[in-house]
């Protein structure tokens, strides 16, 4: 397997694409850094960008990269080789280039200007939503045959789970306002890992006050350890179940 | 060697392969022959476990191949046309095969890279490729690891008459050496000196299946071709 992943790695490493969004990110941070003087705004404003931008160019990456890659599966489904082992190579290969890319261009950045609690949780949020979005999109690209279609699919994933998703949720809450929504309104946010992420960042950074009533609920939920513990399982549920799904179906596909 | 037992595949409506019960042996040189859309790469893939089928079973060694993947090791293929990462060199993808599968035993056997001159051009990408060069690779891919059994899915098309005749060569030595060679073609003047036996495919069904000398007794006729064209009209 550690022969495949090297082969995938040493492909996309050679890609421009991945440098530029290394560069992106590297100029995103590095300029909200410098412009605020204060660093848990710093904080908040790149937990919007990363909240958006990451999980686009994590899905579309991967799934344009996954559609290039037919000649090589084509070439190594023939081989002795697993199919579960060489679909698990390209997704290890992709999460460790865009995590790479994620380090390098916000991690380092938000570490070095704004350690603590917060910034470090930004990261992992940040980290856990890459490998969710390489995870979903192996699983777009694996059951569309068609490139065309596989990449409509990736975009319509990000498209719901970044804005579709929140107008759905407001609609809900406005529509029930009448009944007590904390519980709902927890597990909804739980249905989508971008809300999560989000949810889970905003209570380490003391600014749950604002939320009103369920901020406070939230609080309650997601501030202990017991909270940390589940929105970890969730978010893993989430890298999990797409990839599992994606193996499923990989290893009974004609080729 | 290897047995299939009521291999049906469908794609779609379309019948790909309809209840093929078939068995190859060591040191035979099998021509698999029908028309297009017979079913022949269709079957050729469900060996390889590259189409899963929707019924029946295929025995490689005793084995059934079902989610298995070890036998491959002992099968070299040739795809009809091989398709491989555009921005490898044809000596990339050689070390990377070599990676690959480097615990099996012996030298990797580079005749055929020699053979076909593709050594002089190693550091070519594959995307710059032509068609035939790109079958050339395809070959010394196939043979490159001394397997056991051999399928070729159409070796000689867009290949030149010297490419195709230091192929032919190749094929025609290692049947010598007691290795099962599968190979589909519809250039038939070129199995004569390959083939033992015969199969043949028409609409996923499998129409007969016997040895080259039998198929001339009841043909009467001396050349593949020409039996063959007689067993096409009869049938219809």
């Amino acid at each position: 397997m550690k022969k495949i992943i090297k082969y995938v790695l040493l492909d996309i490493l050679r890609n421009k694409i991945l440098l530029s969004y290394t560069v992106l990110l590297l100029a995103i941070s590095l300029s909200v850094f410098n412009l605020e003087d204060n660093p848990a705004k710093g904080i908040l404003s790149l937990l919007n960008v990363v909240l958006i931008v990451l999980p686009l160019v994590s899905i579309i990456f991967s799934t344009i990269y996954v559609y290039n890659c037919s000649e090589f599966i084509e070439l190594l489904v023939s081989q002795p080789l697993k199919r579960t082992r060489l679909l698990m190579s390209i997704f290890m290969g992709l999460v460790i280039s865009l995590l790479l890319a994620f380090l390098v261009g916000a991690g380092l950045p938000i570490l070095i200007y704004n350690p603590g609690a917060a910034g470090l949780l930004l990261v992992l949020v940040g980290m856990a939503l890459t490998v969710i979005f390489v995870s979903l999109a192996i699983l777009g690209s694996v059951v569309a045959r068609d490139k065309a279609r596989g990449i409509g699919v990736s975009i319509l994933l990000w498209f719901y789970f970044s804005l579709l998703y929140d107008g759905l949720v407001l609609f809900c809450l406005f529509q029930f306002s009448d009944y007590p929504l904390e519980k709902p309104a927890i597990i909804l946010g739980s249905l989508n890992p971008i809300d999560l992420g989000r949810i889970v960042v905003l209570l380490k950074m003391d600014i749950s006050a604002m939320m009103g009533y369920t901020g406070a609920v939230f609080k309650d939920v997601f501030g202990g350890a017991g909270g940390a513990l589940y929105a970890s399982a969730v978010l893993f549920a989430w890298m999990a179940l797409p990839l599992y799904l994606a193996v499923r179906y990989f290893n009974r596909k004609d080729i | 060697m290897i047995t299939f037992t009521h291999i049906s595949k469908k794609f779609g409506k379309l019948q790909a392969l309809d209840n093929i019960s078939l068995n190859c042996n060591q040191g035979q040189g099998i021509a698999l022959i029908g028309p297009n859309s017979s079913g022949k790469t269709t079957l050729i893939k469900c060996l390889l476990g590259m189409v899963v089928p929707d019924s029946g079973s295929i025995l490689f060694r005793g084995q059934n191949i079902a989610r298995d993947w070890k036998y491959r090791a002992a099968i070299g293929f040739m795809p009809q046309a091989g398709r491989y990462p555009e921005n490898m060199t044809i000596a990339q993808v050689f070390d990377m095969m070599k990676d690959i599968r480097q615990d099996e035993a012996g030298a990797p056997d580079e005749d055929l890279v020699h053979a076909f001159g593709l050594h002089r051009m190693l550091d070519k990408r594959m995307r710059t490729l032509s068609g035939g060069t790109r079958q050339k690779v395809s070959a010394c891919l196939a043979f490159l690891f001394n397997p056991l059994v051999l399928v070729l899915d159409e070796p000689t098309a867009g290949l030149d008459p010297v490419a195709s005749g230091i192929l032919k060569d190749k094929i025609h030595a290692e049947i010598g050496k007691g290795k099962l060679v599968l190979i589909t073609s519809h250039i038939l003047s070129e199995l004569d000196d390959i083939a033992s036996e015969i199969v043949y495919l028409q609409d996923g069904k499998l129409k007969f299946h016997k040895s080259l000398q039998q198929l001339r007794r009841d043909t009467g006729e001396e050349k593949l071709v020409k039996a063959i064209a007689r067993v096409m009209q009869t049938t219809d």
